[in-house]
């Protein structure tokens, strides 16, 4: 695990916190938020709704502001005050796929203009034939033909709209894609087809994620490093395999024992723990991310460090 | 086994849109057990949720059941035409709980007010013994301090409580069958966990009949003590949920078990099923599975099969089962199913963190 260390980091979140609101009514939404993101990696952020796991994402986009802390890509500040040029090139480099394919998709527009939209706004293309060259690559890369280009996104499939999602994100040969809750709206053969084409087109382009989810299983398979987020605090980061082998904060291991495995022997048997602290936060100023093991951090106190690493063995 | 308590034969269900006729239930036939819990599974679109709509007469108004018959108590339901009927019912004997807990309470009405007026309307019961009655079944389900809350709207209640007042309000009557419509897909995992584990409670306690519908696999192997799979408006294969799980016969029921994430390797790519599933506007001949089915036979294309039996809980409509068929194995991602979900969890995770 010390080659964690070697890697390039592509993006770190910093002492970030993200709220709403202004006087009396403000709401942290996201307090003391610290990880960094590797190139090439798939990093998932885990937590349940209103855990401010899409709140995060967003921040990365620029589309909420932080109140406190920052965010580097490639070791410049892409938080808080930007030249417009700055702003454009964060946009270009940082792309998003969405949930709901079908809300995502001007219905109005034809396929052709929907993954287009991103050169016509940056330019990002020679002339009109290079543009359509570029169209026609990006469907193909996601499994879709050229003759799909004239289409609406009603006459498609929900596990086709979510491939021109993807197409239309990849189209700006972006660094880092963030994908929030990519696959949920999908049944589950489709969910594994955009699971594979995302997997391919990582290796293919050398794409970075941070893959926003709540369905544990899925992010197993997918994520290389997982962060759990619990009411706006990242309790646990770890390496996806060692998190599953050894959780260690009381909520990962609430979060895990809830997660309904596909075997009835199994299943009727399984006892899920319920998180007796769920509501009130495990919280002071002690508390903050201990590594435990290498490469495996804990939101947590000095003095709880010697007891999460008797789980470790 | 014990009694049946619905008989459902041949149903058929087809909707108008414009001037077209969408056939989405295809002659299916299900008999449910008294006190079981029958789970039914299958993507979006294959009729789950219209199949159950029948047993309460709540299909959308375009619908009409085109033939076949439900036979409960004695009475067949399909017959039923008034609204007057159903009212002895819907809601009364057989009741259901519906995926979205917003959608199914008015936002502008107290919880309080929403589950006595079902049980002032069905057990004529005064406003007092009503109120008292609706404490009692929201204490039940697990609302802390039911009497203050009583007063509340939907709106301050999150959606795990929501969701049991949903349950609440659709067991206050003492229905014999629970239909329950995805219940826990809107909601979060570990709040997902509590609300199956309350309709588990509860049916021990209440002894009602429940069938289950949802898509998610790991939920079915938790409630089910059946499991009937539904593909493109059919129940393909159904049986005890071991058979379904450890012994599954349809190349469809294979597909989705070899599609699930858990079985995924990493690096490697998931199984996934190609193409699209049938239109429903057009006659679907032979197999509706046929043309997505690597494996599929020429007879699988021309004749639809029928049902061949596999033990005497577990039936399977697929030519596969036919004596003359050639023998073919499932694939190898779900041989020894057990073993390799075991092995995953016992590797730390879920199952292994309960244990200790």
């Amino acid at each position: 695990m010390s080659e964690t260390n070697e890697r390039e980091v592509l993006l770190s979140v910093k002492d970030v916190d993200i709220s709403f609101g202004e006087g009396k009514n403000v709401f942290k939404a996201v307090q003391d938020a610290n990880f960094d993101i590797y190139k090439g990696e798939t990093f998932a952020l885990v937590g349940e709704s209103g855990s401010g796991k899409t709140t995060i994402g967003r921040a990365i986009l620029r589309i909420n502001e932080l109140s406190k802390g920052e965010i580097t890509f490639e070791g410049k500040r892409i938080s808080g005050k930007l030249s417009k040029a700055e702003d454009r090139e964060v946009i270009r480099n940082i792309q998003m796929i969405f949930q709901d394919p079908a809300a995502s998709l001007n219905e109005r527009a034809t396929i052709e203009y929907c993954i287009s939209e991103g050169l016509y706004n940056f330019h990002l293309y020679k002339d009109e034939n290079d543009r359509l060259q570029k169209v026609d690559k990006a469907l193909e890369e996601v499994g879709l033909l050229p003759e799909h280009k004239s289409r609406y996104p009603h006459e498609f499939s929900g596990g086709q709209r979510q491939r021109v999602g993807i197409a239309r994100a990849l189209i700006m040969e972006p660094k880092l894609v963030v994908a929030d809750e990519p696959i949920s709206a999908l049944d589950v053969s489709i969910r594994a087809q955009v699971l594979n084409l995302m997997n391919k087109l990582k290796n293919e382009k050398s794409l970075t994620y941070l893959f926003i989810a709540h369905d544990l299983s899925v992010v197993r398979f997918i994520a290389d490093r997982i962060a759990v987020i619990h009411l706006g605090r990242i309790v646990e980061i770890a390496e996806t395999e060692e998190l599953f082998a050894h959780p260690m904060h009381p909520y990962t291991i609430s979060l895990l024992s809830a997660v309904p495995m596909p075997d009835p022997i199994i299943e009727k048997q399984r006892e899920a723990i319920v998180y007796a602290d769920a509501t009130e936060e495990k919280t002071g100023p002690d508390y903050a991310m201990r590594e435990i093991t290498p490469g495996h951090f804990v939101y947590c106190t000095p003095q709880q460090v010697a007891g999460y690493a008797k789980i470790a063995e | 086994m014990s009694d049946i308590i619905i008989s459902a034969k041949d149903i058929e269900v087809q909707f108008r849109v414009r001037e077209n006729y969408l056939t989405a239930i295809r002659n299916v036939s299900l008999d449910l057990y008294q006190g079981e819990t029958f789970a039914i599974v299958g993507e979006s679109g294959s009729g789950k949720s219209v199949f159950t709509k029948t047993f309460t007469g709540m299909l959308e108004s375009n619908g009409k059941i085109t033939n076949g018959s439900i036979m409960y108590h004695g009475q067949d339901l399909t017959k039923f035409k008034t609204e007057k009927e159903w009212a002895a019912i819907r809601g009364v004997k057989i009741a259901t709980v519906f995926q979205d807990p917003m959608t199914s309470l008015n936002p502008i009405r107290t919880i309080g007010s929403q589950i006595t007026e079902v049980i002032e309307k069905h057990q004529k019961l005064s406003k007092v013994d009503a109120k008292a009655q609706a404490i009692s079944m929201m204490e039940r389900v697990g609302i802390p301090n039911a009497a203050e809350r009583f007063d509340n709207y939907p709106f301050q209640y999150s959606g795990g409580m929501r969701q049991r007042i949903v349950i609440a309000i659709a067991l206050s009557c003492h229905p014999e069958v629970l239909i329950c419509d995805e219940p826990t897909t809107a909601l979060d995992v570990t709040i997902q966990a509590q609300i199956i584990k309350l309709i588990k409670d509860l049916q021990k306690e209440l002894g009602f009949t429940t069938i289950y519908i949802t898509h998610d696999l790991g939920v079915v192997a938790n409630v089910a003590d059946r499991v009937g799979v539904m593909y493109g408006g059919q129940i393909i294969e159904y049986g005890t949920v071991n058979e379904i799980f450890y012994d599954p016969q349809h190349p469809y029921t294979w597909a989705l078990l070899s599609a699930l994430p858990q079985l995924g390797v990493k690096g490697e790519d998931l199984y996934y099923i190609t193409g699209t599933p049938p239109s429903l506007y057009n006659k679907i001949k032979g197999d509706a599975f046929a043309p997505r089915n690597p494996r599929a036979l020429k007879i699988d294309f021309e004749k639809e099969p029928p049902f061949f039996k596999v033990s005497d809980t577990h039936y399977a409509k697929t030519w596969l089962l036919d004596p003359r068929a050639p023998k073919v194995e499932k694939p190898e991602a779900i041989h020894n199913l057990h073993e390799k979900i075991a092995r995953m969890t016992s590797k730390g995770g879920a199952f292994h963190v309960g244990n200790e």
